[in-house]
C-alpha cells in the first residue's frame, strides 16, 4: 500500500457510563461466587474503568477488587496479590476473571475465618457503556504525533491506548495499528511503544510517556 | 438563561461538540421530565438549568409538576425518610391517597406521557404514575435521587411494584442502586457554574450581603446551607460551632435555609434549631425564600468554613457548590458526600459533631492547607460535577434505550 493510500488517524475521545449490576459481595467467599457469573464486562470495569472515574490522588491499587480487600476486608496479603495482577497480560476478560478467582480460592485455603466486610462496604458490581465521540481532528503523518499527542484528552488516551485492545484484531494499540500500515518502515516506533505498559499509570502518565516517546523518536530520527 | 455556548470557556469547545454530536441522535424526540416540586431542594434546581439546555439541543422536553394534598405530600415525605432509612409505618390509608393522587395526574397528563418517546419520572412522589400507563409508547426512566442503599423494607417492597416496571432506573451514586430487572445507571447530579447560585461575584456584593444579615466578616464565619431537615443534622452542626466556640470566641455560625413545598417537616426542624440556637447573638438562622440563589452564592463565598454535616444524604449539591468557590468542605460522612470530599485534597468526612469542631479548628488553623484544598476542590468539581457533564450521561442514557444499545456508542 502507497503511503498516500494510508487513512489519516481520527482522533477521538470517550467517556465511560456506569451501569450498576444490583449485584453485592459482602464476604471473599461471596466474592468469589458472584465473580464465577458477573457479566465480563464488569471485570473489565473493575479493572478499567477506574481510570476514567472521578478520583483525586494516586490509587493505592490499580484494580477495585484489590483496593475492596484492602479497605473494606483489611486482607492486606489478598490485596497485594490482587493489585499484581495486571490485565494487559491476559488473552481476554474469562482468561482474567480466572486469575482473579483463583487468587481468591487460593487465599480462602490458607484463612481459617472467611473475612468480610461491614454492610457500607459491600463489593457492588458495576460494568459500562462507552460512548465514542469524534473530536473531528485528524493527524495525517506519524511524524505530527510528536506535537499532538500532547493535546489529546485523557478520553482520547483511554480510547486509543487501552481500549483499543479489546477493539482490533491483534489486541493491539490504535496507534501502533495505524502505524503498521506503513509497513516496516515504523517497527522500531511500534516496538517501543509496546513496551509502554498501559496499566500501573494513570492517563495523564500515559499521555506524557507516549508524547515523549514520539518527541525523543522523531527528532533523533531528523 | 446561560446559552450552551457560553459553558465552552469552563469545560472546553470539546465538551460542547461531544453534546451537540450526542443530541444529533435525539433531535426531534419528545422528552418529558416529571417530578413533585417547582422549586426548592436539588431536583428542581437541576431541571430549571437541563431542561432549557436540552431545547437548546434539539430535543423536545417538557417538565411538569404533579400536585397533590398535604396528605399526599405527608405519605411522600414519610416514604423518603423510610426510603432513607427511617424506622417509620406509613398506613394502608396514606398509600391509597398516594395512588389516588398519582391516578389524578395520570389523568392530567395522559396525552402527553402516552405519545413521549423518554419520560423522567424523578424520586418516589410520582413514581407510580407508570401504572396508569399501560398503553406507553416511549422509555420510562425512573430517576432516584435519594440515599436507598438501606431502605425500609416495607417501603421499598412497596415502591418496587412500581419501579420494576420502568425500562431503566438512575441513582446518583452506585452504594444506592436496588436490584431491578432493567439497566441501573449511575449518573451523579451536577450543578450549574453559570447559574445564580454560582456564576462569580463581587467581592463588595458579597460583604454587603453578610451586612444586610447583620453578620461581622471580620470575625470566622462557618456556613451550611440546606433545607431544615432533620437528616442535614443542624443541631449537629449548632454542637460543632458550640465545641468550636470554647476556642475561638469570636466564631459565627450562619445556618441558611429554606423549605421546600413537598416538605411538611420542614417547619417543625426549624422552631428546634430556633430553640437550641438560644440567645446566642452569633448564631444566624436564616429563613431564605426559594428565590434566593445569588444570596446564597454571597453566603457561599464569603464563608471561612463550609459544613454539610448531613447524617442521610443522596448527593449533596450543596457540597459541589461550595467546592466549585473553591471552599474545601467538612462533611458527613454519608452518601453523595464521600464522593466528593476527599480527605486533606478537597475537605474532611466527619461523623460526629466533635469530629466536624476538630477540622473546623484545623482549617482555621493551617490557611494555606485550606486554600490549597479550595482549589483542589474547584478543578474536581469543573472534571466532574457541572451540569455538561449530567447532561452528557442523560443523552447517552436516552441514546441506549432509544437505540437499544449494550455495550458501545460510537458517533460517526
Amino acid at each position: 500500500m502507497n503511503e498516500e493510500d494510508i487513512q489519516p488517524f481520527a482522533v477521538k475521545d470517550c467517556t465511560l457510563i456506569a451501569i450498576a449490576t444490583g449485584i453485592k459481595a459482602q464476604s471473599l467467599r461471596e466474592m468469589r461466587d458472584k465473580l464465577a457469573d458477573i457479566h465480563l464486562g464488569s471485570i473489565y470495569y473493575h479493572f478499567w474503568g477506574s481510570l476514567l472515574s472521578p478520583r483525586f490522588s494516586e490509587p493505592e491499587f490499580n484494580n477495585d477488587f484489590a483496593s475492596w480487600s484492602y479497605h473494606a476486608l483489611h486482607d492486606m496479603i489478598l490485596a497485594e496479590r490482587l493489585a499484581v495482577i495486571d490485565p494487559t497480560h491476559f488473552h481476554n476478560m474469562e482468561d482474567l476473571r480466572q486469575e482473579v478467582i483463583d487468587v481468591i480460592e487460593e487465599r480462602l485455603y490458607e484463612i481459617e475465618f472467611v473475612p468480610f466486610a461491614k454492610s457500607s462496604q459491600q463489593f457492588n458490581f458495576v460494568r459500562s457503556q462507552i460512548v465514542v465521540f469524534d473530536t473531528r481532528k485528524r493527524i495525517e503523518k506519524p511524524e505530527e504525533l510528536s506535537s499532538t499527542l500532547q493535546n489529546f484528552s485523557s478520553g482520547s488516551i483511554f480510547y486509543h491506548f487501552i481500549d483499543a485492545r479489546r477493539r482490533t484484531e491483534k489486541n493491539t494499540d490504535d496507534f501502533r495499528e495505524w502505524l503498521n500500515g506503513f509497513g516496516e518502515k515504523y517497527s522500531e516506533l511500534s516496538n517501543l511503544i509496546a513496551n509502554i505498559d498501559p496499566y500501573f499509570t494513570t492517563l495523564p502518565e500515559l499521555r506524557k510517556n507516549l508524547s515523549q516517546l514520539f518527541k525523543h523518536y522523531f527528532n533523533e530520527e531528523k | 438563561m446561560a446559552k450552551l455556548e457560553s459553558y465552552s470557556d469552563i469545560v472546553g469547545e470539546d465538551v460542547i461538540n461531544y453534546l451537540r454530536q450526542l443530541a444529533e441522535l435525539l433531535k426531534g424526540k419528545k422528552v418529558v421530565h416529571v417530578n413533585s416540586t417547582m422549586t426548592g431542594g436539588g431536583v428542581a434546581e437541576i431541571l430549571t438549568r437541563l431542561v432549557p439546555l436540552m431545547r437548546e439541543l434539539g430535543i423536545n422536553t417538557e417538565w411538569r409538576v404533579i400536585s397533590g394534598t398535604d396528605e399526599f405530600f405527608k405519605c411522600t415525605k414519610d416514604m423518603h425518610n423510610a426510603l432513607q432509612g427511617s424506622p417509620i409505618i406509613i398506613p394502608e390509608s396514606l398509600f391509597k391517597v398516594y395512588e389516588k393522587t398519582n391516578a389524578e395526574n395520570a389523568e392530567k397528563l395522559k396525552n402527553e406521557l402516552n405519545s413521549a418517546d423518554v419520560v423522567f419520572i424523578h424520586d418516589p412522589q410520582p413514581a407510580s404514575l407508570i401504572k396508569f400507563f399501560p398503553q406507553r409508547k416511549g422509555k420510562w426512566i425512573w430517576r432516584c435521587h435519594i440515599d436507598i442503599s438501606r431502605p425500609s423494607r416495607y417501603v421499598w417492597k412497596y415502591l418496587r411494584n412500581f419501579v420494576v416496571n420502568y425500562d431503566a432506573s438512575v441513582f446518583s451514586i452506585v452504594d444506592f442502586a436496588q436490584r431491578l430487572p432493567h439497566p441501573l445507571y449511575i449518573i451523579p447530579p451536577s450543578i450549574d457554574p453559570l447559574s445564580d447560585k454560582n456564576r462569580d461575584l463581587d467581592k463588595k456584593y458579597v460583604s454587603s450581603v453578610y451586612e444586610k444579615f447583620n453578620i461581622d466578616l471580620k470575625n470566622p464565619v462557618i456556613l451550611q446551607v440546606s433545607r431544615f431537615d432533620r437528616f442535614k443534622d443542624p443541631l449537629g452542626v449548632i454542637r460543632s460551632y458550640k465545641l468550636v466556640k470554647n476556642f475561638i470566641p469570636n466564631m459565627q455560625l450562619v445556618l441558611a435555609g429554606g423549605t421546600a413545598t413537598d416538605d411538611p417537616e420542614g417547619e417543625i426542624v426549624y422552631e428546634k434549631v430556633k430553640a437550641s440556637s438560644g440567645d446566642d447573638p452569633d448564631i444566624h438562622i436564616l429563613l431564605l425564600p426559594p428565590d434566593s440563589n445569588t444570596t446564597i452564592n454571597a453566603l457561599q463565598r464569603g464563608a471561612d468554613i463550609i459544613l454539610q454535616k448531613s447524617i442521610k444524604e443522596g448527593f449533596g449539591l450543596t457540597v459541589t457548590e461550595a467546592m466549585w468557590k473553591a471552599k474545601p468542605v467538612i462533611g458527613g460522612n454519608v452518601g453523595g458526600i464521600k464522593l466528593q470530599v476527599v480527605n486533606h485534597h478537597t475537605g474532611f468526612l466527619v461523623n460526629t459533631p466533635e469530629g466536624a469542631a476538630l477540622r473546623i479548628r484545623y482549617m482555621l488553623h493551617y490557611k494555606n492547607k485550606t486554600e490549597e484544598m479550595g482549589e483542589k476542590a474547584k478543578e474536581f468539581v469543573r472534571r466532574n460535577f457541572l451540569i455538561t457533564r449530567h447532561l452528557r450521561d442523560y443523552l447517552t442514557l436516552m441514546v441506549s434505550l432509544i437505540y437499544n444499545i449494550e455495550e458501545r456508542i460510537e458517533i460517526k
